[in-house]
């Protein structure tokens, strides 16, 4: 066999390896990046959605953020003017999460089947800003 | 001082396309008299553009708040310092540094270029030209700095806390450096393939270039993870986020090609893949400045969506589209000298280190595009995080470790049984040492292993090297050890200066896998209570919070709570976190509050704690404390690396005649060590 015929094996290989991590790692670590309206009506149609890990990008309801720094609990609604439901999550959120006016958050986590977003992080980008920012929360 | 900026960016643009008119004129029309003036057209467009920028930082430093850019981004109480960096805050000034700096590195590139290329000059300041004139159409027609408001507010916004740090004002310069001074070897390669001067000539001609550019990319892609780490608060340097992975992509493929340019001067071959290289390079140097400046994908960084972003997309396309097919028309004039002769040989290391580089760059772009390309497909917004990129690139990342040590002990062409024997004993057993000792000390992450035990056989390597060449001068010309290992590195700075950078990127690598070793814990203390953690290293952490203390402070109200820290019983010190409230000079909040991290660094390990916020406004606090093992290293490593780059491209040496070319492709002067005949 020729060398560069080898070498094309072997790079082959290697293609052919990224190209299936790159396949698998999308299936297994993908995640579903909704809005509200999308989400209530993914799991009203298939209730095991309820179960996935997703993202959902919504604004939260003014004047509905509960803290509870103690517990390092946080409760709030989000909403895209069609469809709200509340959010909990417990850990520390970003700084760009205030409970000013019209800032929309990206809430990663399970919609449970009690109504309730159950999330792992919250991500805040503020509307009252010339940069749209987005602040990293630590994973609770 | 607007009107003169605006004015100065007119005359810009005007000089920039005269000056690419009459280079392309003069060459389709033979007429070489008109090179000189387009070489000089280079030096108006920059002069023009020094205008213009200093005309911005006069309006920032004036706080003339008419001026839109000053209110958005300065108040009167910024110190000086940011007001300088603001020229760089936003989408606008960014715009018109790169302009400015692209001009500057055009003009330099048109003075400092050997005579021997003087066919490639033209086409070199048409290029770059261009490409200015595209950041200035872009400016006038979407996003002027100088634009007015109709009125005049009291004061400005003021500067986003988390860029008032001191790593902010040299991070992005380095990174839009970095990306800016790719255009340079972008510009030589179209240059070669229009004037069709395809020898290696174009490369020598912009060979520092690439790695003044790639040095430039490393440090800022490193004062990125520093910020991110000092400032962002989150616990880590790097998190996948689609602006930090668009400053990686062009940065492995100009490690890439800094590689496999050595073949093409060696051996004549991949002279095809090389110039695709660069050109990729140069897209995804647009990429990255389209990503952050146009809001496409949701970042840290990213600005608000304007119409910059139809002008970065279209300019994308139209280079791409320009450059492959003049890369398609010259295809048959890129014919290789040479063919690969064996698996075993240098250049199948190269190829193989060059396909990880490529495929970590796809996969990295794939990736931060798949939210958009998963929308456009499938009609689902999909996005992939941190476990997707860790789970493609950590094998990929190894694979090049491992490439890293064997490439340089391997010879070009075909290597003999002997000369492998000969060459890998060593760092083979110095890797397997490594991972005996770490199996020993209880380490069975399998990632981090691998990882530290190739660290080992890259160290072996460039350990081996260094102490073979050193010895061949001691016996040779009698020089003592330092007077050889001196002279060793200059006289062959091309390739000792990269083994330095070796040891600096490895350095990075072996910092990244103690990563797997982090510890957290978030917790609420009342004063006098404590918290304890245990370090991967062994350490018993113990946190007693002594209570928040408020207080103004230049323009922000601090709250600050304090933690002593006592490790293994012994007292060493106390750590502050502090939440910022920054206000204007009536005394108003501006932007949300913000977080100072206190960080203990040491060269084991870094204790990180996060002040979360006091319970109802008492003593009360919320902690994250974070342990984040070896991150010190990422920092030396950088250092590392930059000093490896930079012997590699200290002017000097051997002066280079066109006759000799070929041997003299830096660094191969020397005999290769293991290639049978050094003795």
């Amino acid at each position: 066999m020729k060398p560069g015929t080898k070498f094309l094996i072997g790079a082959l290989v290697i293609v052919a390896g990224v190209s299936g991590l790159i396949v698998t790692g999308v299936q297994e670590t993908g995640v579903y990046f909704l809005t509200p309206t999308q989400l209530v009506s993914r799991t009203t149609s298939d209730p095991t959605f309820h179960d996935v890990g997703i993202k959902v990008g919504a604004k939260v309801v003014p004047g509905s953020v509960k803290r509870d720094q103690a517990a390092r609990t946080i409760d709030f609604r989000v909403t895209d003017g069609a469809n709200e439901f509340p959010v909990t999550y417990t850990g520390i959120v970003p700084d760009t999460f205030t409970d000013a006016s019209n800032i929309e958050v990206i809430v990663s986590g399970k919609y449970g089947r009690d109504g309730v977003f159950h999330a792992t992080e919250v991500l805040a980008k503020c509307g009252s800003r010339y940069e749209a920012e987005l602040g990293k929360s630590r994973k609770a | 001082m607007t009107l003169l900026g605006q004015f100065s960016l007119w005359l810009a643009l005007y000089a920039a396309i005269w000056g690419a008119s009459v280079a392309f004129f003069g060459r389709w029309r033979e007429r070489p008299e008109l090179a000189a003036t387009a070489t000089r057209s280079t030096y108006g467009v920059a002069a023009a553009l020094v205008v213009a920028a200093l005309c911005l930082w006069k309006g920032l430093f004036a706080h003339d708040f008419n001026i839109e850019y000053v209110a958005q981004y300065t108040a009167r109480n910024l110190p000086d310092a940011y007001v300088f960096a603001a020229f760089w805050a936003g989408q606008k000034g960014s715009l018109l540094f790169w302009a400015s700096i692209l001009s500057i590195f055009g003009a330099i590139a048109q003075t400092v270029t050997s005579k021997r290329h003087a066919e490639l000059l033209p086409y070199v300041a048409a290029i770059t030209n261009l490409v200015v004139a595209f950041f200035i159409i872009t400016m006038l027609f979407s996003a002027n700095p100088f634009e007015r408001l109709p009125y005049t507010p009291e004061d400005g916004r003021g500067l986003n806390p988390q860029l008032q740090n001191p790593g902010m004002t040299i991070h992005p310069p380095m990174l839009y450096l970095g990306y800016i001074s790719i255009t340079i070897p972008f510009a030589f390669a179209m240059a070669a393939l229009f004037s069709r001067r395809l020898d290696t000539g174009w490369i020598h001609a912009m060979r520092k270039w690439t790695i003044l550019s790639w040095l430039f990319l490393s440090a800022g892609i490193t004062l990125g993870m520093w910020w991110a780490y000092i400032e962002l608060g989150w616990g880590g340097y790097w998190a996948w986020d689609p602006v930090e992975n668009a400053s990686l992509l062009p940065w492995l493929t100009m490690t890439a090609f800094l590689h496999s340019v050595m073949i093409q001067e060696k051996r004549g071959m991949l002279k095809r893949w090389n110039v695709g290289l660069i050109v990729a390079s140069f897209l995804l140097s647009i990429f990255g400045t389209f990503i952050t400046r146009s809001g496409i994908i949701a970042s840290v960084h990213s600005f608000a969506q304007g119409t910059v972003g139809y002008f970065f997309l279209a300019f994308l396309i139209l280079v791409a589209v320009v450059s492959f097919t003049v890369l398609y028309v010259r295809w048959p004039l890129l014919e290789p000298e040479a063919r690969l002769e064996s698996m075993a040989s240098r250049e199948a290391a190269f190829l193989f280190n060059n396909l990880a580089l490529v495929g970590i760059a796809f996969s990295v772009l794939w990736g931060t595009l798949f939210p958009i390309i998963s929308e456009a497909v499938r009609g689902t917004k999909i996005t992939v995080g941190p476990p997707f990129f860790n789970r493609v690139n950590i094998p990929l990342a190894l694979m090049l470790v491992a490439l890293t040590g064997i490439g340089p002990l391997i010879a070009w062409r075909k290597a003999s049984v002997q000369n492998l024997r000969r060459q890998f004993v060593i760092p083979v057993a110095s890797g397997i040492t490594v991972a005996v000792v770490l199996l020993g000390l209880g380490i069975r992450d399998i990632y981090a292993l691998t990882a530290w035990s190739l660290a080992g056989f890259v160290v072996g390597t460039v350990t081996q090297e260094f102490g073979r060449g050193v010895r061949a001068r001691h016996r040779m010309h009698g020089e003592p050890v330092p007077v050889a290992l001196g002279r060793l590195v200059s006289r062959n700075r091309r390739r000792y200066g990269g083994y330095i950078v070796h040891v600096g990127f490895i350095t990075y690598i072996a910092a990244f896998a103690g990563m797997a070793f982090k510890v957290t814990q978030e917790v609420t203390l009342g004063a006098g209570e404590s918290a304890e953690i245990r370090s991967p290293f062994g350490h018993t952490y113990r946190l007693t919070h002594l209570g928040v203390s408020q207080y103004d402070q230049l323009n922000r109200f601090v709250s600050a709570a304090s933690l002593e820290v006592r490790k293994d019983g012994v007292r060493i010190g106390r750590i502050n976190s502090e939440k910022r409230q920054h206000r204007d000079s009536f005394g108003r909040n501006t932007f949300e509050p913000s977080t100072e991290v206190g960080i203990r660094s040491g060269l084991r390990e870094d204790l990180y704690v996060v002040f979360a916020g006091s319970v109802n406004g008492t003593d009360r606090a919320t902690y994250a404390i974070t342990i984040n093992p070896l991150v010190m290293w990422v920092w030396i490593g950088a250092g590392i690396l930059i000093v490896g780059g930079l012997i590699t491209m200290w002017p000097g040496g051997a002066v280079v005649g066109p006759g000799r070319r070929r041997e003299a492709q830096a660094g191969y002067e020397a005999p290769l060590v293991g290639a049978g005949t050094a003795g």
